[in-house]
């Protein structure tokens, strides 16, 4: 019990030693009444690191037991290199599709009426709620020559499932809400002055969308776009049920660790997954960062 | 700072609180790891055995199963499962749990008769009713127009096999030309649509999803497919040659002596290899090691000409650094089609 | 601008004839909009439900009277019951702190908190391997000490947790900031306390933010699989949740059980998504100012 208590004192400093630290560092830079900055910094940050860094932390150690030749051995073999390709090319087009019919989607859910639009409007939150593999099963179950879609697009010789192009259905899946949610709120603040501004002006419809909405639509957009790319990045399994997995071709980065820890190759695979937990992170900041000068923007 | 250590305090009593072992109930708990397509087999063997224990010690007996991909679960267990015994796919995966955990001893392999898998399996081929595309043997696999399902021999147990007998078969047939042999193993590749990551991934792709013409597949898993999906859809072709698959067992002896049961996970496998475990076996389709046993059901097997591993790759170290490592010969064949 | 969902207060648009297109081009618009979606997301949906019920009613209940299911459903229970609160106090601290503050490193201390979102799940599972595997870091210490955290309950309940770290931080943060501080420094002025101004005005401003983080961050709780798989071992009956013995049926080729349990948690989203639209409903009549009083 003594032992228990002197544990719990030595994390209870550690967490005012780590409080102390991040105080420094993330120094309070404007003078402000409100209380609870000592104790919510420390908080957060405390909690951070006991779930999100320190684990994370893991990875890079794991990592740098390779020798930085090896490093570069395993994170740039052609196949990993190919499956990069598939994995960022896919997941870019995805986000594009989202773009686009997620604008469409949230054009079509603020501005106009419709029977059903509560449900519809519900239903974008889909993809968040049912789990991966759910999904996975349930796309190429859809999408397969004998399944419901697969049947009509199989004539046509569209292939989905097994190819390239199931993994871009299933990442546009996973990745639709969050355009959808990010542009939402964008078009429901908007004035309607200065769409009656335009149009007095003389602009037609076409053009006051095109030089005068989207301007304000376009910083969120973006954000949805970097967020949508990043999930689908990421995305493992509902991708794995409908990919085919073929080397090369139809193979995503996240398989590639596994395949690598299937072959106990330990280090291999956190090679790999530190490249993909960089670019995790360079995309989120860029979020973050779009987010900030949106918010600016939208100040002015 | 007092609510900082109230805060300190209570997450780690609530750590602790959820981490504490639960209190062991009565009676005996044994874990098995096992891989995928035995999960039929250890159901029925597992309510057999706790009768046996029963009878012959009083004592009760849970065994509790875990399934997935061989090398997952060899990895699971390296990283600390609890599996007081192993009951995988390949003796590679098991010699990983030496190599890289030393949870059982080198020469685990010897401990029990017959390279310690107390049943075998073959790989056949499973093709749609009526045999459409006419596949009768290896050969038939590299024709043009074929499309054959197996899973990825760098993340499934099973599909190292489905490579293997399709190697050994060439390398027969061609006189032992490795060139040869590989070449013919490229071209059934090519004839290859979808590699999905496991065994059970396969059999789902060519069943449900009516995908291929041919599924490359334990002789189990096809009885299996045959009887729980359709008589009626599917047939069983037994190739000229194929590899005798012997998949291996072992106790897993740091996690017994550490939970002290290793007298029962013992008698557990010794088990397997009695008459009611061998029937046991012969009727989930795994062929049996017990003669007697093996004369029942004559039957059902159909004989083949089978090869070990052993006599064509000098065991599953090399075949597995040759074969299946990064930049080996699998990697290859697909780096080279592109 | 919020990723994770948004709380909308709608303002009802009667736009003149200038300010919308046609009725061609909104119905076409609508047309594109609705096709695309049944095609992404009604038909997914149906097709879990109609598989579930091939076999009729019987079969699909007698999908959850099986030991391994019910085993499987308590787990995940348990698991959201630990996960949410957590991240729940957890988001609200933080959203404070990001919110109420200016101070440097802030986009730097968001994109961390964010990170976990875009994590790969094989990852996650991944780094709790390094980390408590026996091979791992602290994995030989909780081994000699009997302490089961890996292919454990807390194994599988600590992934949860990274995978559903910002979900309800990242729905308050942007609410609270929309909220600015003024209503909170003016309690301060007025002689409240710190804990009184959080519990008096805070909270009551952002309850609703809160219910919709907890509901999503509840869900995907409960339909995590990459990150739980790999940390949980698979025992029948013990370390199994709803999405892994979904796959666990799937791969016995049990596929009306597997769609059946799958439907259970399509039907979490379901009601996931009718408690959202609930709560939306109610932001957007306490938004409404009450009649008379304008």
């Amino acid at each position: 019990m003594s032992a228990l208590l002197s544990t719990t004192e030595k994390v209870a400093h550690a967490g005012a030693t780590l409080r102390g630290i991040s105080m420094k560092f993330f120094s309070k830079n404007r003078h402000n009444v409100l209380p609870g900055f000592g104790l919510t910094l420390g908080y957060t940050v405390f909690y951070l690191c006991l779930i999100v860094l320190i684990p994370l932390s893991a990875l890079l150690f794991k990592t740098a037991t390779l020798s930085f030749g090896d490093f570069m051995a395993a994170v740039t073999a052609p196949r990993v290199v190919a499956s990069y390709r598939v994995t960022f090319g896919a997941a870019f087009l995805a986000a594009a599709i989202n773009a686009l019919f997620g604008v469409l989607v949230a054009w079509v859910l603020v501005r106009y009426r419709f029977p059903g639009k509560r449900i519809i409007d519900a239903l974008v939150d889909l993809p968040f709620a049912l789990p991966t593999a759910v999904a996975g099963i349930t796309l190429a179950s859809v999408y397969a020559p004998n399944g419901w879609l697969g049947r009509w697009l199989e004539p046509h010789g569209i292939k989905v499932a097994y190819t390239p192009l199931g993994i871009l259905v299933a990442m546009v899946f996973i990745g639709l809400p969050f355009v959808v949610r990010t542009v939402q709120p964008v078009l429901e603040e908007m004035e309607a002055e200065i769409e009656e501004a335009s149009a007095c002006l003389g602009a037609n419809r076409w053009q006051t969308f095109y030089r005068v909405l989207f301007p304000v639509m376009f910083p969120s957009l973006l954000t949805g776009f970097a967020l949508s790319f990043a999930r689908a990045v990421g995305e493992y399994g509902s991708i794995i049920f409908i990919a085919g997995n073929m080397p090369m071709v139809s193979e995503i980065t996240p398989l590639l660790i596994i395949t690598k820890l299937e072959q106990y190759d330990y280090a291999g695979a956190t090679a790999i997954a530190s490249v993909m937990l960089l670019a995790s992170f360079i995309i989120l900041f860029a979020v973050n960062l779009l987010q900030k000068w949106s918010r600016r923007f939208a100040e002015r | 700072m007092k609510s900082w250590e109230k805060t300190g305090r209570i997450i780690v009593f609530t750590a602790l609180a959820v981490a504490a072992p639960v209190a062991a109930l009565a009676g005996v708990k044994l874990l098995n790891v096992s891989y995928d397509p035995t999960r039929e087999l250890y159901q029925e063997f597992n309510g057999a055995f706790a009768r046996y224990w029963k009878k012959n010690s009083g004592e009760d007996v849970i065994v509790r199963q875990s399934h997935g991909g061989s090398g997952k679960q060899a990895r699971a267990v390296i990283d600390g499962l609890d599996a007081d015994v192993v009951t995988l796919a390949l003796a590679y995966d098991i010699d990983e749990v030496h190599d890289k955990a030393r949870l059982i001893p080198e020469n685990w392999q010897k401990r029990l008769p017959n390279n310690s898998s107390p049943y075998t399996s073959t790989i056949v081929f499973l093709v749609r009713k009526g045999n459409p595309k006419k596949i009768r043997d290896w050969n038939d696999l590299v024709r043009p127009g074929v499309a054959v399902i197996t899973p990825n021999p760098k993340t499934s147990g099973g599909a190292r096999w489905n490579y293997l007998a399709a190697w050994g078969y060439a390398l027969k047939q061609r006189g032992g030309d490795e060139a040869k042999a590989r070449d013919f193993v490229a071209r059934l590749y090519k004839n290859v649509p979808v590699l999905d990551s496991g065994a059970r991934g396969s059999t789902t792709t060519f069943v449900q999803r009516g995908i291929g013409d041919v599924l490359l597949a334990w002789e189990n898993e096809a009885f299996l497919a045959v009887n729980e999906l359709g008589k009626d859809r599917f047939e069983i072709v037994v190739p000229s040659l194929s590899i005798l698959a012997e998949p291996p067992v072992a106790v897993v002896d740091r996690v017994v002596d550490r939970k002290r049961t290793r007298r029962v996970a013992e008698e557990y496998l010794r088990y397997l290899y009695t008459p009611e475990g061998q029937e046991i076996a012969a009727r989930n389709y795994y062929r049996p090691r017990d003669k007697k046993v093996a004369a029942r059901y004559a039957k059902v097997f159909p004989r083949v000409k089978l090869f070990t591993i052993d006599e064509l790759f000098g065991g599953w170290r090399m075949a597995q650094k040759k074969h299946f490592a990064d930049n080996g010969v699998f990697d290859r064949i697909y780096a080279a089609g592109k | 601008m919020n990723p994770i969902g948004g709380l909308n207060p709608k303002k009802e648009r009667k736009p003149g004839a200038e300010l919308t297109e046609p009725a061609p081009v909104r119905w076409l618009l609508i047309t594109v909009a609705l096709a695309f979606l049944a095609l992404f997301l009604l038909l997914p949906l149906a097709a879990v439900f109609s598989q579930a019920l091939e076999k009729g009613a019987e079969a699909y209940f007698a999908a959850f009277s099986d030991a391994d299911a019910l085993s499987a459903i308590r787990l995940t229970l348990l698991t959201a019951a630990i996960c949410v609160p957590l991240n729940l106090v957890f988001g609200v601290v933080a959203s404070w702190l990001i919110a109420k503050f200016d101070f440097r490193g802030k986009s730097l201390l968001v994109t961390l908190i964010d990170l976990p979102f875009s994590v790969s799940p094989v990852i996650s599972g991944l780094i709790y391997v390094l980390l408590f595997g026996l091979q791992g870091w602290f994995g030989p210490w909780l081994s000699a000490h009997d302490i089961k955290i890996l292919f454990a309950i807390p194994g599988i309940v600590l992934a949860t947790i990274f995978v559903t770290f910002p979900f309800v931080a990242r729905e308050l943060i942007p609410l609270m900031e929309a909220q600015g501080r003024d209503e909170e420094e003016a309690a301060l002025v007025l002689g409240a306390g710190g804990l009184q101004t959080f519990f008096r005005v805070t909270l009551p401003n952002i309850r609703w933010g809160i219910l919709y983080g907890v509901i999503l961050c509840n869900a995907r709780a409960m339909g995590e699989f990459g990150a739980v798989s790999v940390v949980s071992g698979h025992v029948r009956g013990s370390t199994n949740t709803i999405p892994l013995h979904v796959e666990i049926l799937y791969n016995e080729y049990d596929f009306v059980a597997a769609f059946a349990v799958a439907s259970l948690l399509a039907m979490l989203a379901i009601v996931t998504l009718v408690a959202k639209s609930l709560v939306e409903w109610r932001i957007n009549r306490d938004r409404q100012p009450a009649p008379g009083n304008e």
